[in-house]
């Protein structure tokens, strides 16, 4: 068993990533995900076409949004992949960073204080402790064997429940009408991992489009690993404000199936900073509750003895 | 520089991030800051149309500061060679060089020449029928043997190459890039200087342009700058050098070395003039070269007929010389487009193009097609060249009525790549074979169907045909076979006849070596004779790189000529034949075995020794000598100096755009003086002003394209997941100049050329800036070119305001650099307005 499961087995709270796993038995599979490594995304958009064409993923209409080359907006139902583009008046390199950079990206423009462009192509997570998943009704989310979160189109009833659920906003009912044929069909839709290529040991349609592997798909354990060489090589390099998002297994959501090397803070993503599973607090709630409800039932009694005196 | 590579060619740039991750720095040279400049080290922002100033920056700074590379310099390319006396530079005669002709705009280049000869271009006389001043024609002197009369190794003499360079980029000092380009001079001497430490025996430098060097006036010689940087440092024919040149679309290249140009024939034979000639005789003394490999032109050209015209050519006909379509005046594209609105030609086949919003004066271009008799479109959609005459800016302004256009159109649906057998051509001249996927659906048809029927029905009507014109099209061989119930004509036959035979035994030819004039050879294009050797399919190859033995991959597709994958690679070895270095060793001499060897194929007789020296009467191929690498030129060497084969000067000079915002500020002579202007009141010029940022038209446009859309949007406003990812058009404005005009981002405004004007949303962006043109503000707007009329999102078309003012080579308009006015604001109606 890998350390990553393991941790994922003794999850300090919720534990769906491990129960949904647990059921698979011998089935279940070394969990998967993406790396996704902003250093090196050059903003084509490749992952977005891609998952729309292998997913059937409609357009999520036709608007201008003058937020710099970004016209899709956010994740949502008709939008799997998202690429963002922040356009900042700042250098990527700090000037006193040591050791010195020999040469990061997005260089000078010629204006004193720099300029730099940054692109990230946005996914779900695929959380290890994944609050949509809890709130479900119908069962349709549920957690494949590769440890991936999934929705299952025709069992959604469309309650929209996971909705708030999410900390990231990934989970989002199909409603708004586009110039695509698919009618609106207020079903819950997302990313799926590409759980049909991964079951034929295809990686996911993103991955195998992203021109410069920023999108690299493989075992979680692996790609945890590679992404501390890449960010251990960008700090010694210079890129000061390089990090990962989504790596750690203790953070609030357990980690993700789906992290991210980030070049600035998350928020200027568009990415929660410390998002926590809407359920975390679940358990402690329900035994809040039941106390309280103890403690009625108990003064209730209590009355109706004194009421014998 | 003149490249958007990020965006335009996401999966090449693949290879450019992992370089940038290996240590390499990457200066994207740009007016703009791309997605490139977003991954690039560094970016320099220039004024669009400046190229020549920074490139001459970057000469005079390896000149003055010695860093050429000098065995390399001295042995490899024309630099000791003596010009004859009669040449004036451009220093002399303020902005033109010797043999200018004012009347006609074109030079004369007799006073370019080598001392003691006279030359040919490298490719026989390309502007055949255009240009007859400068056509030397047999009469001349030719260079008799390899080697040039007079030369001076010590590259002191002051009629060298050497030395006519230094004094031409003498006043290109960082101080005048920085106020011609914009730039800062510490920024430029940045690059120059890590452009020369990237560059020696040990290391290599690459540039890579696109068409944003191409699109000018001045565009070949754009290139021809890059050049001589490149050969000063030594960088050509080595690996991690050249002059890497991204095409436009896929097979481009493919589309050039086996034409769609009206003045060239496959493998880059001169297309024959009407009248200069005669026969076959007077077309070869014509335009072969007798040293060098254009000296084997008669055998390239007689096999090609005897690839047209099978047993029907024969000695005693000229081997149908005589069939060939002829030219006799400059029949270029935009040419052709005025022709129309003249009346002049009735009749317009246009495939995998849309001239309506993709060429320059898109409301010109309308026009035209408006005044055919005839128009035949073969499309995937029914784009704005098709619908222009119900569904146009013109329609919808209600300037033209569908019901006065008489031009019949008809749209033939046309098959998708992936429907369809062939190979694509890549930049790097390597031919990857493709295989149908899936049938075409309905009556889509690939082009090959299109035209190989369309041949056989002509020719089924002439074959009683009486008339001398209809001769050559009835001795064509038109006998591909065919497959399947749309009777589909097999791609891998026509590749076949494009490698050619030995037609004394039936056996696919080799290569182009053996290639003979005496009819006993076919090849339907000599410099793709290679790619079907052994009756294999070289193209189809593919073997992983991880697989083969070198980095090069050589079973993977096959690269003309010769599966070479550098071009004069022999210059990746010294003189002696020993490799510069071993880091950079690429192909070399072996003297145990006798023969070149290495990781390519060698770009080099493979048995010629290093110490190889022609004889008097050598001719071709044998005249050339064992260490002069560029075995294509008629002296070997690579040309710092170009004597002939270039229309518009021997050394590229810094010419404003035709429609500049301001003088030049190095000569009185402000634009390239021998470019081709039309004159035509449907293409009329903005005034350039005296004063930089002054005038009607006071700011620089500059036209592009996003990642997101294809060229003029056929293949992406069409369909849905690419169009709402870029789904309006729009310009690009700093927010100074939105200041300036009172733009709002978001909001709407309006760009005007005195051709017409257009409505696009604003993006309010630090990515754009502007620039410092001796000391004077002058603003830049960024236009992306994709829209039209047609398709899932629509919107004004760029190039509705762009005008045609073209490259006297190659006849390519200026796109990347005019002069425009914007406003806030919408236009009435919507739709575009412009001049008659």
């Amino acid at each position: 068993m890998t350390t990553e499961r393991a941790d994922a087995l003794a999850a300090p709270h919720g534990g769906n990533c491990a129960d949904g796993w647990r059921t698979y038995g011998d089935d279940a599979q070394e969990r998967v995900g993406f790396f996704t490594d902003t250093s090196i995304c050059i903003g084509c958009k490749a992952c977005e076409v891609a998952c729309k064409e292998w997913n059937d993923v409609p357009d999520d209409g036709f608007a201008f949004t003058g937020q710099s080359y970004d016209n899709t907006g956010a994740l949502g139902a008709n939008t799997w992949r998202h690429v963002a583009f922040i356009e900042q008046d700042r250098p990527v390199r700090v000037p006193d960073a040591t050791p010195p950079a020999p040469h990061p990206p997005g260089g000078d423009t010629g204006a004193a204080d720099g300029f730099r462009w940054l692109m990230s192509s946005d996914v779900c997570k695929h959380c290890t402790h994944a609050a949509c998943l809890d709130v479900c009704p119908t069962g349709s989310l549920f957690r494949t064997e590769y440890g991936t979160v999934v929705v299952q189109e025709d069992i959604c009833n469309g309650c929209g429940y996971c909705v708030p659920a999410c900390p990231f906003g990934v989970l989002d009912r199909r409603e708004r009408p586009n110039a695509s044929v698919v009618k609106p069909d207020g079903r819950v839709h997302k990313c799926t991992l590409c759980y049909d290529r991964l079951k034929v040991g295809e990686e996911p349609a993103c991955a195998r489009a992203c021109p410069t592997d920023s999108i690299q798909f493989g075992e979680l354990d692996e790609l945890r690993r590679r992404a501390d060489r890449r960010l251990e090589k960008l700090r010694a390099e210079g890129w000061a404000d390089a990090h990962l998002y989504g790596r750690d297994p203790h953070d609030g959501v357990g980690g993700f199936g789906a992290f991210f090397l980030l070049l600035d803070r998350p928020e200027v993503y568009g990415l929660p900073p410390d998002p926590v599973v809407a359920t975390r607090h679940l358990g402690e709630m329900w035994r809040w509750a039941a106390a309280a409800a103890g403690a009625v039932v108990a003064l209730v009694a209590a009355v109706f003895a004194g009421g014998r005196r | 520089m003149g490249s958007n590579m990020a965006e335009n060619h996401p999966v090449g740039f693949q290879w450019v991030m992992e370089a940038r991750e290996r240590g390499a720095r990457i200066f994207h040279v740009d007016p703009r800051f791309t997605r490139t400049s977003a991954m690039a080290t560094d970016h320099i922002r220039i004024r669009p149309g400046s190229d020549i100033a920074y490139l001459g920056g970057l000469i005079n700074f390896i000149l003055e500061h010695g860093r050429e590379f000098r065995e390399y310099v001295t042995a490899y390319t024309n630099a000791p060679v003596l010009i004859g006396e009669d040449f004036r530079d451009t220093e002399d005669l303020d902005g033109l060089f010797s043999g200018y002709d004012a009347e006609s705009g074109t030079y004369d280049p007799s006073s370019w020449q080598y001392a003691g000869m006279e030359m040919h271009g490298a490719a026989g006389q390309r502007e055949s029928g255009v240009s007859a001043a400068h056509a030397a024609g047999g009469g001349g002197g030719r260079l008799e043997s390899g080697e040039p009369p007079e030369e001076d190794p010590t590259l002191e003499h002051p009629r060298c190459v050497f030395q006519l360079l230094r004094k031409h980029y003498r006043r290109y000092t960082p101080q005048f890039v920085a106020e011609t380009c914009g730039c800062s001079a510490d920024q430029f001497l940045d690059h120059a200087n890590a452009l020369c430490d990237a560059s020696g025996r040990e290391r290599t430098g690459a540039f890579v342009y696109s068409v944003g060097w191409t699109q000018h006036t001045v565009g070949v010689q754009y290139i021809r700058a890059a050049a001589i940087v490149q050969l000063l440092l030594g960088n050509m024919g080595r690996p991690g050098g050249g002059i890497l040149a991204l095409r436009g679309h896929a097979s481009i290249q493919g589309s050039t070395d086996i034409p769609t140009l009206y003045n060239l024939l496959p493998g880059y034979l001169p297309m024959p003039h009407a009248e200069r000639y005669g026969d076959l005789d007077g077309y070869v003394a014509a335009n072969e070269q007798p040293t060098g490999w254009w000296g084997n032109m008669r055998a390239y050209m007689v096999s090609l007929l005897r690839a047209y015209y099978g047993q029907r050519a024969t000695a005693d006909n000229d081997w149908g010389f005589g069939w060939l379509p002829r030219i006799d005046k400059d029949d270029s594209a935009y040419r052709t487009t005025m022709a129309m609105i003249d009346g002049t030609v009735k009749g317009f086949i246009v495939a995998g193009e849309n001239p309506a919003v993709g060429n320059a004066n898109g409301r010109a271009h309308r026009k035209a097609l408006a005044s055919l008799d005839w128009l035949v479109v073969r499309d995937l959609f029914e784009i704005e060249t098709a619908a222009f005459w119900y569904d146009s800016p013109e329609v919808a302004a209600g300037e033209i009525r569908p019901e006065d256009i008489g031009t019949e159109v008809f749209l033939m649906p046309a098959a998708d790549h992936t429907e369809k057998d062939g190979s694509f051509t890549n930049t790097q001249r390597l031919l990857q074979w493709h295989h149908a996927a899936v049938q075409p659906k309905g009556d889509c048809r690939s082009e090959l169907w299109f035209y190989y029927h369309l041949g056989r029905l002509v020719k089924e009507r002439l074959e009683d045909s009486p008339l001398q014109r209809d001769e050559g099209f009835r001795a064509l061989t038109w006998d591909y076979p065919t497959h399947g119930a749309h009777e589909e004509p097999s791609a891998e036959a026509v590749l076949a006849e494009i490698n050619g035979w030995d037609l004394t035994t039936g056996e696919p030819l080799g290569g182009f070596p053996q290639l003979k004039d005496d009819g006993t050879t076919a090849c339907g294009c000599w410099i793709y004779c290679g790619v079907h050797a052994e009756g294999v399919n070289q193209a189809a190859r593919r073997k992983p790189r991880w697989e083969q033995e070198h980095y090069t991959a050589l079973e993977w597709g096959w690269a003309w000529p010769a599966n070479r994958r550098i071009l004069y690679n022999r210059a990746s070895a010294d003189r002696d034949g020993r490799p510069w270095s071993d880091r950079k060793r690429y192909v070399w001499w072996d003297a145990d075995e006798g023969r070149w060897t290495g990781y390519d194929v060698p770009d080099f007789e493979v048995s010629k020794p290093p110490d190889y020296r022609p004889s008097e009467d050598a001719r071709a191929q044998d005249a050339i000598a064992g260490d002069h690498p560029f075995v294509m030129q008629g002296d070997g060497r690579g040309w710092l100096f170009v004597p002939q084969g270039v229309v518009d000067g021997p050394m590229p000079t810094h010419y404003e755009p035709a429609e500049s915002p301001g003088p030049n500020p190095l000569y009185r002579q402000r634009a390239n003086p021998a470019r081709q202007d039309i004159e035509h009141r449907t293409n009329p010029e903005n005034p350039v002003p005296d004063v930089p940022g002054e005038g009607p038209y006071p700011h620089i446009a500059t036209t592009y394209r996003l990642t997101e859309h294809h060229t003029a949007g056929g293949m992406s406003r069409t369909v849905a997941v690419l169009s709402e990812l870029q789904p309006e058009m729009f310009c690009e404005v700093s927010p100074a100049l939105a200041e300036l005009e009172g733009l709002e981002h978001g909001g709407w405004a309006v760009v005007s050329t005195s051709r017409a004007e257009i409505e696009t949303r604003v993006m309010v962006t630090h990515r754009m800036a502007p620039t410092e043109i001796g000391g004077r503000t002058v603003h830049v707007i960024g236009l992306p070119y994709h829209w039209g009329s047609r398709g899932l999102v629509t919107g004004g078309s760029a190039n509705d305001l762009t005008g045609i003012a073209m490259d006297p080579n190659v006849h390519i308009q200026e796109s990347k650099a005019l002069t425009c006015a914007i406003r806030p604001g919408r236009l009435a109606g919507g739709g575009g307005r412009g001049a008659a």
